[in-house]
C-alpha cells in the first residue's frame, strides 16, 4: 500500500521557514503580476484563450488521425519514431536507442515527462551519466529534490541554499552568493559537458501534424545546444502534445511565454524538423495514462494543458505551502487534478490541499476548469473510500447534525456553552487546530433564531 | 416582494447581528420577509469536502425549507454558490430545481433585483476595506475578477457602498487573493490556512482599514481570529449590517 | 501488439464525443492596438525589452566596422554572412565543437517578428546550428523590409518542415532560476547584437 503524500504537513514545514516563504511567495506573486501586465497589452487574449481551447479540444477529440498524420511527415524528414505506452517502456526505448549507440554521457533539457517517467535514475543505473542542462534543474538534480515549478525548478531556494549547494558541488566561493556569480559558474560548469556529450535529450511543447516536427522553448537555449552540438537528439513527446498545424501553432506560441513569464516569447523558440546536418533524431511518442485520461467525461480536459505554469503563479496554496509539498512530478493546481490519475492512493490529499479560490481556472490559457476538477477529485476520493477515518467519521456527524434542527440547535447550545465556559488553556490544545493561529470566534448572547422567535414571532 | 431569508448556519451560531441586519434591509426597502424557523444548512460544508452522501440530508432539508417562496434571499455568496451550481447530492426534483433557481445572494438581490440607489438611513465614516470572497468574484460575478485584466473593471459592491455616506474605500495590494477559510480547509490545511489569513489581514492593516466589509461572514471569521490573535486595531463587518445602517 | 497499436487503440477508444470542430484561426491581429508605432519601432523596442540591442547601420561595410567597435578584444570572430567576413569563415568549419571558441558569432536573418523582438535564423542562415548557441556573443543582421507584426504573420511567412532546425531567438540566453533574477548568458550567447541593414544579396 503506497503511503500518501502529506501535502499539508510538508506545507506546514516550508512555512516554518520565514525568509523561505516570504521570497518564495513575493517571487511567484510577481510571475503573475508579469503575467497580468503581458495579456493586458492583447486585447485579443480572450478571443485567443477561446482558440486555443478549441483547437485543443478539436485534437484530443480526433488524436488518433493527427498521430498517425504526425508520424508520416516525421518520417518522410528522416525523424525515426518510437511509441512507448508507459513509463518503463518510454525509459526502456530510450535506453535502447542510447545504448545502440554507445551513449555514455547525455545532457538533458527540461522535459516534465521526463521526470514522470523517472528516466533519469533508470539511466544512471544503467552507467550512463545525465546532466540536467536547465540551471533550475541542475540546481534540483544536485539537491536530489524533483523540481518544485514547471518553469522555475529551484524557485523554493534562497540565493545562499544555492551558494551553499554550489559550494559543495561545484567547487565555488560558499560566501557568494550573487546569482550572476552562481550562473556563471554553472555555465562554465556545463559547456564542457554540452562538449563531452553523446546524445542531447529534449522533451517538446508542442508537435505539429502538418509538418511533422516540434517545437521547444527555452530561455537558456540549451535544448539548442544539446540538439545542435552532439550528433544524437531523442525527444520525449507526450501524445496530449499535438496541435494540427502550422497555423495553430502561432496562438500557443503567443500564449505560452505571456501566461508563464510575462514576455511575449522565450529567448529561444526551436523547431526540429528531421534531423540536422550531420546528425540523426529520435523522437518518442509516449501515453502514460494519457489515453485513460482521455476516456474521463470529467478530467479529459487537463490533456489541454501546455505547462505555463500560470495556475501556480496565481495558486495562494502554492505560494505559500512551495511545490516540493505536493510530493509529486506536477505540483500547483494542475498537479492537483493530474497526479491522483496517476496514483490515486498516494495522491489522496492533494485534492485538500486547495481552498477552491478558482483563480486557477482563471488564468488558464487553454480554459481548463481546473478548480472544478479539483472539486470532482474530492468526491472521487470519497467516493473510493480514501478519505482518512476521523475526517470521515467528522463528516458524517456534521452531515447528521446539520441535516436535522432538533439535533443542530441542540449542537449550537453545547458549541456555545463548551466555548463560554472552558479555560483557554483547554481550548487552545494541540488538537484544536483552529486555535493554534486564530482566536476562537466569541460567543452572541442568543442564535439569530432566538432573537427571531423572542422578537418576530410568537411562540 | 415576498422573500424567503436564507440565514447561514455559522451566522445564525456566531454572527446573528448579521441575520438580523439583513431582515431589517430587506424590510427597509419594502420586502416581506419570512423566515422558516427550522432551516439548517445549505449542505455547503460537507459538499465542498467530497462527501455528497452526508450533504445529501442537509440538502434534501434546505429545498423542503425554501420550495414555497418566489424568491429566497441569503447573506453569503459561498452558501448561494453552492445552492446555484452545487446542490447536486440530491435528486433534481422540480422543487430543487426550482430552490436552485430562486435563491438570490443579497448583494446580487439588491443590485440587480432592487436596483437599490440610496440608503438614506445608513452612515459609516470609516475607511473600508472591502474583502470580496473567490465565490463572491469567481462565482457570482460580483466584481471583475483581477485575472480578466483585459475586461473593463466593475463592481458591484463597490456600487452599493456608494450610496452609504462617509465610506472611505481604500485599495490594497491584492485585490482578491483568497483569504484562507476555504471551508474545512481552515482546519485541514492548517498552517496553509492561516499564513493566508495573516497576509490578507496585514494587506488590510497596511493600507489604513478600519473596517475589513465582506458580503461573506465565513471569511470574515477567519480574518477576525487572526486579526484578534495579532491584536490589531481593526474590526469586521458585514456589508448588510453597513447597508442597514452600522453594526449592532 | 505493438505499442504504436496498442496506443492508437486506446486513444480511438477513448476519444471523448462529440467531436469538436477545428476552429478557424485569423490571419490578421492588430498588434499592440491603440500604438502608433511602426513595426519597426515596436520590434527595436521589444528586442531591447528581451534584452538585446540594435543599430541602424548603412551596408556591409559599416556592419564590419560596427562589430569591431562592439567587440575591439574579440580573436574568433566565425561569420555566416559572405559579406561580413570575420576571422573564420562558417564554410570552413566541419564540427560543432569546432565552435566552442567562437567569441562574436555573426548571422544573417531573413525574418523579424516585432511583437517577441525576434529573429528567424534557420539552418540555412547559420550553416553549422551550433554557431547560433556556442557564441559567446551574437551579431545579427536583419533587413528591417522583414521585419513583420506578429507570429501569426511570421508563421505564415516561414516554411517550416524545409528546414531541419529553425529558431526564433529573442535576446540573449537568459535565466531567472535564481530567486527571480534575470541573468543574461545563462548557456547560450551572452549577448544578442542586431545590425539593420538592408540586404542587397
Amino acid at each position: 500500500m503506497t503511503r500518501a503524500v502529506d501535502p499539508e504537513g510538508r506545507a506546514e514545514r516550508f512555512i516554518a521557514l520565514e525568509e523561505h516563504e516570504a521570497t518564495h511567495d513575493r517571487l511567484v506573486w510577481g510571475m503573475r503580476q508579469h503575467r497580468d501586465q503581458a495579456v493586458a497589452a492583447v486585447p485579443e487574449w480572450e478571443e485567443l484563450r477561446e482558440l486555443a481551447s478549441q483547437i485543443k479540444e478539436h485534437t484530443l477529440t480526433h488524436l488518433d488521425q493527427y498521430l498517425e498524420q504526425f508520424e508520416q511527415n516525421a518520417t518522410k524528414l528522416g525523424t525515426q519514431v518510437h511509441w512507448a505506452r508507459d513509463a518503463e517502456e518510454h525509459n526502456a526505448v530510450v535506453y535502447d536507442v542510447l545504448h545502440g549507440h554507445g551513449v555514455k554521457s547525455l545532457i538533458k533539457s527540461k522535459s516534465m515527462l521526463q521526470e514522470e517517467c523517472g528516466l533519469t535514475p533508470y539511466l544512471q543505473r544503467r552507467g550512463i551519466e545525465v546532466t540536467e542542462s536547465d540551471l533550475g534543474e541542475r540546481i534540483q538534480q544536485l539537491s536530489n529534490e524533483p523540481p518544485s515549478h514547471i518553469v522555475v525548478p529551484a524557485i523554493h531556494k534562497l540565493r545562499s541554499d544555492v551558494a551553499e549547494l554550489f559550494a559543495k558541488e561545484l567547487g565555488t566561493d560558499p560566501k557568494n552568493s550573487d546569482p550572476h556569480y552562481l550562473t556563471e559558474s554553472m555555465r562554465n560548469n556545463a559547456r564542457p559537458r554540452f562538449l563531452k556529450a553523446d546524445a542531447g535529450m529534449t522533451g517538446a511543447n508542442f508537435a505539429v501534424a502538418e509538418t511533422g516536427g516540434f517545437v521547444v522553448c527555452t530561455n537558456e537555449g540549451n535544448a539548442d545546444i544539446g540538439a545542435s552540438v552532439p550528433p544524437l537528439h531523442i525527444a520525449s513527446i507526450g501524445i496530449e502534445k499535438l496541435v494540427p498545424r502550422v497555423r495553430d501553432l502561432a496562438v500557443f506560441i503567443r500564449m505560452l511565454s505571456r501566461s508563464a513569464l510575462g514576455a511575449p516569447i522565450t529567448q529561444y523558440t526551436s523547431h526540429f524538423h528531421g534531423p540536422r546536418r550531420g546528425g540523426e533524431l529520435h523522437v518518442v511518442l509516449v501515453d502514460n495514462k494519457r489515453s485513460e485520461r482521455l476516456g474521463s467525461p470529467d478530467f479529459w480536459h487537463v490533456l489541454k494543458c501546455i505547462r505555463c505554469g500560470a495556475c501556480m503563479n496565481t495558486c495562494p496554496v502554492y505560494r505559500r505551502g512551495g511545490g516540493l509539498s505536493y510530493g509529486a512530478t506536477y505540483s500547483g493546481p494542475i498537479g492537483v487534478i493530474l497526479d491522483p490519475g496517476f496514483d490515486l492512493r498516494k495522491y489522496r490529499e492533494l485534492p485538500f490541499h486547495s481552498s477552491l479560490c478558482g483563480s486557477c481556472t482563471e488564468v488558464c490559457p487553454v480554459k481548463i476548469d481546473i478548480s472544478e476538477q479539483i472539486y470532482t477529485w474530492r468526491r472521487v476520493v470519497i467516493g473510493n473510500g480514501l478519505l482518512t477515518i476521523t475526517k470521515r467519521v467528522g463528516m458524517t456527524a456534521l452531515g447528521t447534525t446539520l441535516a436535522h434542527p432538533t439535533l443542530f440547535h441542540a449542537a449550537e447550545s453545547l458549541g456555545e456553552t463548551t466555548l463560554k465556559i472552558l479555560p483557554r488553556a483547554v481550548l487552545y490544545n494541540p488538537l484544536n487546530p483552529w486555535g493554534k493561529h486564530r482566536e476562537m470566534p466569541t460567543v452572541p448572547r442568543q442564535t439569530f433564531r432566538h432573537w427571531y422567535l423572542e422578537n418576530r414571532r410568537k411562540l | 416582494m415576498n422573500v424567503g431569508l436564507f440565514v447561514p448556519c455559522y451566522i445564525d451560531a456566531f454572527f446573528p447581528e448579521v441575520g438580523i441586519a439583513t431582515l431589517e434591509l430587506l424590510e427597509k426597502l419594502g420586502c416581506s420577509v419570512a423566515y422558516p424557523v427550522d432551516q439548517t444548512c445549505c449542505g455547503q460544508p460537507m459538499a465542498n469536502s467530497g462527501c455528497q452522501d452526508d450533504a445529501a440530508g442537509a440538502e434534501a432539508h434546505f429545498v423542503d425549507c425554501f420550495k414555497d417562496f418566489d424568491t429566497v434571499v441569503g447573506p453569503s455568496a459561498s452558501c448561494v454558490n453552492h445552492v446555484r451550481y452545487n446542490l447536486d447530492a440530491i435528486d433534481q426534483t422540480p422543487a430543487t430545481r426550482k430552490v436552485r433557481t430562486i435563491t438570490r445572494e443579497l448583494i446580487e438581490f439588491l443590485h440587480d433585483d432592487l436596483k437599490v440607489t440610496a440608503f438614506p438611513w445608513a452612515t459609516f465614516q470609516h475607511k473600508v476595506g472591502l474583502h470580496n470572497s473567490c465565490s463572491a468574484v469567481r462565482k457570482l460575478g460580483h466584481v471583475r475578477p483581477s485575472e480578466l485584466v483585459y475586461q473593463p473593471h466593475f463592481s458591484k459592491t463597490e456600487d452599493l457602498l456608494k450610496h452609504v455616506q462617509g465610506v472611505e474605500l481604500i485599495e490594497i495590494d491584492r485585490p482578491d487573493d483568497c483569504c484562507g477559510f476555504g471551508g474545512s480547509f481552515c482546519v485541514t490545511d492548517e498552517a496553509v490556512s492561516a499564513k493566508m489569513g495573516y497576509d490578507r489581514v496585514q494587506d488590510f492593516h497596511r493600507h489604513g482599514a478600519e473596517y475589513i466589509a465582506s458580503a461573506d461572514m465565513s471569511c470574515l471569521l477567519h480574518l477576525k481570529g487572526v486579526i484578534d490573535r495579532l491584536k490589531l486595531p481593526m474590526k469586521v463587518i458585514h456589508l448588510a449590517q453597513i447597508f442597514n445602517g452600522g453594526p449592532l | 501488439m505493438s505499442a504504436r497499436e496498442d496506443i492508437l487503440t486506446a486513444v480511438r477508444r477513448n476519444v471523448p464525443r462529440p467531436a469538436i470542430p477545428l476552429p478557424d484561426v485569423p490571419s490578421l491581429f492588430p498588434l499592440n492596438q491603440g500604438k502608433r508605432e511602426g513595426v519597426l519601432a515596436s520590434f527595436r523596442k521589444q528586442l531591447e525589452v528581451m534584452g538585446g540591442k540594435s543599430f541602424e547601420v548603412a551596408d556591409a561595410t559599416a556592419a564590419r566596422v560596427k562589430i569591431t567597435e562592439l567587440f575591439p578584444a574579440a580573436k574568433v570572430v566565425c561569420s555566416a554572412v559572405p559579406e561580413v567576413p570575420g576571422t573564420r569563415r562558417i564554410k570552413d568549419v566541419r564540427n560543432p565543437h569546432d565552435l566552442n571558441d567562437v567569441e562574436v558569432g555573426v548571422i544573417r536573418s531573413h525574418l523579424g517578428v516585432a511583437e517577441a523582438g525576434a529573429v528567424w535564423l534557420t539552418q540555412e542562415d547559420l550553416v553549422v546550428n551550433a554557431l547560433g548557441v556556442l557564441s559567446q556573443h551574437l551579431v545579427v543582421l536583419l533587413d528591417p523590409a522583414v521585419i513583420v507584426a506578429t507570429m501569426h504573420d511570421a508563421y505564415q511567412r516561414i516554411s517550416l518542415a524545409a528546414s531541419p532546425y529553425g529558431l526564433f531567438m529573442a535576446g540573449p540566453s537568459a535565466t531567472g532560476d535564481i530567486e527571480g533574477v534575470i541573468i543574461h548568458g545563462a548557456q547560450g550567447a551572452r549577448s544578442l547584437t542586431v545590425l539593420l541593414v538592408a540586404n542587397h544579396a
